[in-house]
């Protein structure tokens, strides 16, 4: 009997190795393009996370707000049957659009729901809580207030999604089993391009000093002439414009939202920014990208209904043998 | 940060009515807890008692018709605010005592549940086994969890044990032995322990509990599982203050206050931050375990992360580290969505306002622990403050310590 | 420190004593049976939530059912109480309660889905109450030896062999995908379908969807590995929609079917252009908004046009059939809880939907079901799964 379970897990083993290793290029493809996504929303809470030390709940509801804008964007310019070269021109106006409504929804938050706490010394937790409210407030204000009025439909369908549909897909690259689609690329080669560019920003201007410097002492940089509230009006502003970008690019990818969206997303950019160390920017590309691969082979060899599972398990195995996640944390340190 | 508030006076003046409204309140809350510490003994202990006595008579259907309008008070009495109230104090052990930020409690919670669904359904033992080994297996889950994941500091945990409860609610679902998303229905209720009914008159129907049988488990009768959740939230209080009081209880407050400097004092962080999460953990298996027994059925999706973040709003609302605030809290959390049924579709919309003003108006919590007020003012303790609360224009008038 | 809850407490417990009185003082107003000038059904299910879609149909029936009943001005009217459970099993419990012990129902239409129906029917058991749901499929809640639950659906087991065997024996198909949600209704429909179409002799693999999720990419290039003749998925049309959206993105081209709780033109909205074309979705409900199923649906659905000013949807018909359970028990002069459960369970007429008649585990006798076919974004009806054909 103990010879036919063994002998029975060892067949299911092979198996699964075998779909895995028929997926492996799919799967590679697929979960670079998710992981991009993930680490764009990363990036938003890794930055709040340098600066304030807090977990920002309501992030995953500022990139809500940019798949509505994008939808609202492809709606009111009639996009569709988009491919080729002008994909990336329709891609870059809804990015545009995107971070510019997500930044400022970041920074009406930040003003609105923080810094009241903030000025009081209110404990991290508090703020914590403050988050899951706006988090909470902000789903709710479009699933039974704005989309409802937007969408002229009745109340109780505000919950329900709603679509764009604008892109014509086709396959870009095509080596044998290693196939690449134009939005997939897209969306890697934008994430790692806007990644890039941050970096320079946060390395090389004098806005990028003044966040790392409030990351690593308030205080200090305080006596040093930072004007603390506007660091942190920045550090939500840039966060909030990438969260929203990263919803133009999900949008071309999914062409559909709803008022929860934000959620599971959120939850995994979170994931990958402490899998790649918070408050390290490039510790949220490497998180994320990791987070979207683990998830993509995970599915292709234990089933997809084990990825989460698989997902969290690798979070909890590189914790504990690297604390601060795989580059640990950084955003006050000159090497970001 | 003084020098910038004199410098600025008109921004003070800004925030001034805030601040007469909330100081207001905490002046009067501070008159009741000088008044309470000056009582002696057996005054207490009348209070005490009444206040049991006063819970058993709660489910009264003239206090529901104001409290619960919508729905029936007693199944609300039960879950969700007594159950909130059990899983908020279990909660605030890890949370409020030992200072440990963790997003998946609802795992333990979740346990427990189980373990009444699968012993008692499956294998047809009674529920009072069951509530041991329930408790016992919460408690092993949580040291399952702990044991390599509690090296790691604040937020690092707190995705962890987000993860966690997520694991759990998963596994749970993709397995087909316990029911898959199915879960498990006919859950037993627990044996009756005695049939005996309450004597019908003028006393007990002015009470409202004339017909009642208090140790008949049934179906459509919440009371008697609301008694026995009573019993076990008292239990659980004299417990957790218990433990407060003591050694224990000590070191959680050091490890909160400063962990490196309790570990350098000699205490052994490690094992007391696993102490909290067992002890946590226990207690939200005891919750789960009534909660299956009067449920009947149980599903995964009972235990998702939302519930997980509600309890901790719980214990933050209340006032982490003190346990009337918490249960105060855990009340509010579990009630007001229930009462304002009438606003229909907004609810969660204003429960979501609300928690973002009362956060502003009363960042402590509405009854905060004294010594925890004392430092998150200090801007020290295992979750201090926000990282950039220095005040720059418009500052704050609290002199506060920056962190580091 | 202690004294913040004691206060409240004492406030509680003084506040007993008075509201004792009142409530005494409005004394005993329940009367037991003789003739009684109107009786409450209730009405439960997710009315507010993210299933509203599929309950607000139901609504609308029972009340058009209750309204022309009504408007006959019989001995004893009913009266119709919605309790919005959101589809959340402990709200759907405290709400039978308070329908119970509060507003006195008589007999409750739902719960609208198998969660709540699972917590609720023990409740309702005890209270002796009667149910009878127009949508809750799952087939485990049969099996709980419940007296006062009925439901006029066939469940899920029924349609899950019905649409498998459409799949082999209606479609030829000789690989089948099969791909559930991991809900309550979705895995175990998927599982009976499986097992269905393995016994017609084809093979089958599975995978599963996180609903909350958007990217199937996965699941989709384990589809496109095994290369289907046909594609089922159990679960909800809001999924369903992105899922046959990334399949046929990804080029995946088998056919594509699913179930009841796909049945939306949802679906074709969600997976855009031309990707949901053609798709089957069965379901033993009977949707008929041209009325050309008989003179009866005929009827219904014109009335129910004219009073709601939109066309008959999913399951709207079975829950005219519930509330009709309901009319024709008080008719026959039962006003008790009691008497109604005894009057149903001898029921036997010609609904809208089918003959309503139980079983005695609480089942409907009728096991049909239905094949709609997917063509722009409406859903007309194709056929009995036992004799459609798809060209």
């Amino acid at each position: 009997m103990f010879d036919s379970v063994f002998g029975g897990l060892w067949d299911r083993f092979l198996a699964s190795s075998d779909q895995f290793l028929s997926q492996f290029w799919p799967a590679t493809v697929d979960g670079l393009s998710l992981g991009s996504i993930y680490a764009l929303i990363a990036l938003g809470y890794t930055m709040v996370y340098g600066v304030l030390r807090l977990i920002n709940f309501a992030h995953s509801e500022i990139f809500m707000i940019g798949t509505f804008t994008s939808l609202a964007v492809v709606g009111a310019f009639g996009f569709s049957e988009i491919g080729g070269v002008a994909l990336i021109g329709v891609v870059l106006l809804l990015a545009l659009a995107g971070g510019v409504a997500s930044g400022a929804s970041a920074v009406a938050l930040e003003f609105l729901a923080y810094r009241p706490l903030r000025k009081r010394g209110a404990s991290r937790l508090a703020a914590l809580i403050s988050a899951i409210g706006a988090s909470l407030f902000l789903q709710q204000l479009f699933a039974r207030v704005l989309i409802p009025w937007w969408f002229d439909v009745p109340k109780e369908k505000g919950a329900l999604p709603v679509q764009g549909h604008f892109v014509v897909r086709e396959d870009v690259i095509a080596i044998g089993d290693f196939v690449v689609r134009n939005d997939k690329l897209i969306i890697f080669l934008a994430a790692i391009l806007m990644m890039i560019g941050l970096d320079q920003f946060i390395t090389r201007t004098k806005l990028g000093r003044g966040i790392r410097a409030t990351a690593q002492d308030p205080e200090t940089s305080v006596l040093m002439g930072v004007n603390i509230d506007r660091i942190v009006t920045a550090t939500f502003a840039i966060g909030g414009a990438m969260a929203g970008a990263a919803a133009a690019l999900y949008f071309m990818r999914f062409e559909e939202t709803n008022y929860f969206v934000g959620f599971l997303l959120g939850i995994k950019a979170f994931t990958a920014a402490v899998l790649g160390g918070i408050g390290n920017l490039r510790g949220a590309l490497v998180g994320g990208l990791t987070l979207g691969l683990i998830e993509m082979y995970g599915s292709a060899f234990f089933g997809s209904e084990w990825k989460d599972v698989v997902a969290f398990s690798v979070l909890v195995l590189v914790l504990m043998f690297r604390p601060t996640g795989i580059l640990g944390e950084s955003l006050q340190q000159a090497r970001v | 940060m003084s020098t910038f508030d004199k410098a600025k006076p008109a921004a003070r003046v800004r925030q001034q009515p805030l601040k007469i409204v909330t100081g207001a309140v905490g002046d009067v809350l501070d008159g009741i807890r000088d008044w309470w510490a000056g009582q002696p003994g057996p005054v207490r202990w009348t209070i005490y008692v009444a206040l049991i006595v006063g819970a058993f008579l709660l489910p009264h259907s003239g206090i529901g018709s104001f409290m619960s309008p919508h729905s029936d008070w007693q199944s609300i009495l039960f879950y969700p605010i007594g159950g909130y109230i059990l899983l908020a104090i279990g909660l605030n052990v890890v949370v409020g005592q030992a200072g440990l930020l963790d997003l998946g409690y609802v795992a333990f919670f979740a346990v427990g549940g189980y373990t009444m669904a699968v012993l008692g359904k499956m294998y047809g033992w009674s529920f009072w086994e069951i509530i041991v080994i329930g408790i016992v297996l919460a408690a092993l889950s949580g040291i399952l969890l702990g044991a390599p994941t509690l090296r790691l500091r604040g937020d690092y945990l707190a995705i962890v044990t987000l993860g966690f409860g997520e694991i759990i609610r998963i596994t749970a679902t993709n397995t087909d032995a316990i029911g898959g998303p199915n879960g498990i229905a006919g859950i037993p209720h627990p044996p009756n322990l005695t049939d005996w009914a309450v004597p019908t008159n003028a006393l007990t129907e002015a009470l409202d509990l004339d017909g009642l049988k208090p140790f008949t488990y049934g179906a459509l009768d919440t009371r008697p599982y609301y008694y026995l959740l009573v019993v076990a939230i008292v239990l659980t209080i004299v417990f957790a203050k218990r433990l407060e009081k003591s050694r224990v209880g000590r070191a959680w407050a050091a490890i909160r206050e400063d962990e490196d400097a309790a570990e350098l004092m000699g205490v052994p962080t490690f094992k007391f931050k696993l102490a909290s999460f067992a002890i946590g953990a226990a207690f939200g298996g005891l919750a789960g375990v009534l909660y299956g027994s009067q449920a009947t059925s149980i599903i995964p999706e009972d235990f998702p992360f939302i519930l997980s973040a509600t309890i901790l709003a719980a214990v933050v609302l209340g006032g982490s580290g003190n346990i009337p605030g918490v249960m105060l809290g855990a009340f509010i959390i579990a009630w007001i969505p229930e009462r304002v049924r009438g606003v229909g579709e907004y609810r969660i919309l204003v429960f979501g306002a609300a928690l973002v003003i009362m956060m502003a108006l009363r960042p402590e919590g509405i009854l905060p622990s004294r010594q925890r007020k004392a430092e998150l003012a200090e801007g020290t303790g295992g979750m201090g403050s926000l990282g950039a609360e220095v005040g720059g224009p418009g500052g704050s008038d609290v002199e506060i310590e920056v962190k580091k | 420190m202690k004294l913040g809850t004691s206060a409240l407490r004492l406030i509680a417990v003084a506040g007993v004593a008075s509201l004792a009185l009142t409530a005494c003082g409005g004394g005993d107003d329940s009367s037991g049976g003789g003739d009684v000038s109107e009786v409450s059904i209730g009405l439960m299910g997710d009315l507010t939530g993210e299933n509203s879609g599929i309950v607000l149909p139901i609504k609308n029936a029972a009340e058009l059912a209750i309204e022309e009943y009504n408007a006959t001005n019989p001995d004893t009217k009913i009266k119709l109480i919605p309790y919005d459970s959101q589809a959340k099993p402990e709200q759907a419990t405290a709400l039978a309660k308070q329908a119970i012990k509060e507003d006195k129902i008589v007999g409750l239409i739902g719960p609208a889905f198998s969660g709540e129906s699972a917590q609720v029917g023990p409740v309702l058991e005890e209270a002796k109450v009667p149910s009878v749901s127009a949508s809750a499929t799952n087939a485990d809640l049969a099996e709980s030896g419940w007296k006062y639950w009925h439901r006029v659906i066939a469940d899920d087991d029924v349609q899950g062999a019905g649409i498998g065997n459409f799949i082999v024996n209606g479609l030829s198909a000789k690989k089948v995908f099969i791909i559930d949600d991991k809900s309550t209704y979705g895995q175990p429909l998927g599982a009976t379908v499986k097992t269905t179409v393995e016994a017609g002799s084809a093979s089958s693999q599975t995978d599963s969807i996180d609903a909350k999720a958007s990217d199937y990419s996965s699941t989709v290039n384990k589809v496109k590995a095994f290369a289907p003749d046909a594609i089922f998925f159990a679960g909800y049309y809001a999924q369903g929609g992105k899922l046959l959206k990334q399949l046929r993105e990804a080029g995946v081209d088998g056919k594509f079917l699913s179930a009841d709780g796909s049945l939306d033109p949802g679906l074709a909205k969600g997976a855009g252009g031309k990707n949901a074309e053609g798709a089957l979705i069965g379901c033993p409900c009977l949707i008929d908004p041209e009325g050309s199923a008989g003179d009866a649906s005929k009827k219904f659905a014109d009335a129910y046009k004219t009073k709601f000013g939109s066309p008959t949807a999913i399951y709207s018909a079975e829950a005219y059939d519930a509330a009709s359970v309901f009319i024709n028990a008080v008719k026959a002069g039962n006003v008790t809880a009691e008497d109604i459960n005894n009057w149903i369970a001898s029921a036997d007429f010609p609904g809208v939907s089918k003959q309503i008649k139980f079983q005695e585990n609480g089942e409907i006798a009728a096991d049909d079901v239905y094949i709609y076919k997917v063509t722009g974004e409406t859903l007309p009806l194709l056929g009995n799964a036992k004799e459609a054909k798809v060209e």
